[in-house]
């Protein structure tokens, strides 16, 4: 829906993430899982108020099994902010939205 | 915005939803402020075998959407906003947002409740690492593992059953020598094979690795003999508390902090309306909730009329 969240996959994960020159925001998801629609339109609205600053990506476990048992992923919706190609934050769970802009406004300079 | 609204109503659950269906088909001025999207706790859960009308039962999530979209056929306007804040006193009422604030005649409040923690060591520490609230959420991570479900209530033996789908084994820890579950659902849970019960027992510690959670301590009560289970999953169902941390503490609440209303749902200060999971009452149902916020909006608009606002 919004113009600038992609869908990444276990095969360009590396590319798109890893790889970054901005710091990206992947939220790990799946259809099954309610909390996660639940928070869908809270990850548009940040992607829009720090377009050009932070990449924000949608990772759906389901059909991309490798990227989050890489990351010991057992729970979601679960939020990555990686940075450098490394993870600098974590959020597990539904979250206000303030709080996963503190943890955005840590990684973004 | 400097809109005056005649009611704003605090969360897009059930209650909330319902709420203001009922307001916008009453032509009110009504505004819906939900942080995240619609349907609250509903979102947590997989199926309802429990509301009226669908005999076959109904996804959460369809019922969720059913209910949204109903109440956004009749104009219901709605924002997503966090609220951070209310100032009731005067008879203007301002709901404080993280960005800004909005002014409304009336408030209902209908923000619903958060699962309770267990409170014990390693539990915040392995969170989404083994620990879970949401078994519709997780359990698939748990193929043919061994799990855990700490509760005995509704909630826990349904999720467990659940659990059956995904995990190899699930051992249900509750407190009490007894489960408090209803009958039906506990029966359920009787005939599934997968399931064992360790009543009369506690949880003590969360332990794990690197890799997540690996076991739980536990504790007979009483007793006080302690033992191991090792499970690579944990899910917590004891209990819920309401999401309030927004409301002045001169609100009137019960001793878990529910907000207190009278059958009309209006709560200790005039204009101030609760309704669903956040309000102190017996049964905390999804029809419960959707006839608390049709209450609600009633006697909001009641509230607007005798004050001539």
């Amino acid at each position: 829906m919004a113009g600038n969240i992609i869908e990444i996959s276990d095969s360009s994960f590396e590319k798109e993430v890893l790889q970054s020159d901005v710091p990206v925001l992947v939220d790990f998801w799946a259809p099954w899982c309610g909390p996660c629609r639940a928070i869908a339109p809270v990850i548009e609205e940040l992607s829009g108020e720090y377009s050009g600053k932070l990449k924000v990506a949608k990772c759906n476990v389901d059909d991309n099994p490798k990227t989050p048992s890489r990351f010991g992923i057992r729970a979601i919706p679960t939020l990555i902010l990686f940075k450098g190609g490394s993870v600098s934050e974590q959020i597990t769970g539904a979250v206000a939205k303030s709080q996963i802009a503190s943890a955005i406004d840590k990684v973004v300079s | 915005m400097n809109d005056l609204f005649d009611i704003a109503i605090i969360g897009g659950g059930p209650a909330g939803l319902t709420a203001g269906l009922y307001a916008a088909r009453a032509r009110l001025k009504v505004i819906l402020l939900e942080r995240m999207g619609f349907g609250g706790q509903l979102l947590t859960y997989e199926k309802v075998d429990n509301y009226p009308g669908f005999p076959e039962g109904i996804s959460a999530f369809g019922l969720s959407e059913l209910i949204s979209a109903q109440a956004l056929r009749f104009g219901l306007l709605t924002r997503n906003a966090e609220v951070t804040g209310l100032e009731f006193e005067a008879p203007i009422k301002r709901v404080v947002l993280a960005d800004g604030f909005i002014e409304a005649k009336t408030l209902i409040l209908a923000s619903g409740a958060s699962p309770n923690k267990l409170g014990v060591k390693g539990e915040t520490e392995f969170t989404g690492r083994g620990v879970s609230y949401c078994a519709v959420c997780d359990a698939p991570f748990y193929r043919n593992q061994e799990v855990a479900v700490v509760g005995g209530g509704d909630t826990a033996i349904e999720e467990a059953v659940y659990l059956t789908k995904f995990a190899g084994r699930v051992h249900v820890i509750h407190r009490r020598d007894r489960l408090r579950a209803t009958q039906i659902i506990q029966e359920k849970a009787f005939q599934n094979d997968k399931i064992d019960f360790i009543l009369s027992t506690v949880v003590k510690e969360i332990r794990g690795g690197s890799g997540g959670v690996e076991g739980l301590i536990l504790e007979e009560v009483p007793g006080g003999r302690t033992s191991e289970l090792a499970v690579s999953g944990v899910f917590v169902f004891v209990g819920i508390h309401p999401s309030t941390d927004y409301v002045p503490a001169s609100l009137e609440r019960d001793p878990l902090g529910f907000i207190r209303t009278n059958q009309e749902m209006a709560t200790s200060v005039p204009g101030v309306f609760a309704a669903g999971d956040v309000r102190s009452k017996e049964l905390r149902q999804i029809v419960t909730a959707v006839g608390d916020g049709a209450t609600a909006a009633f006697n909001a608009g009641r509230y607007l009329e005798a004050h001539s606002l």
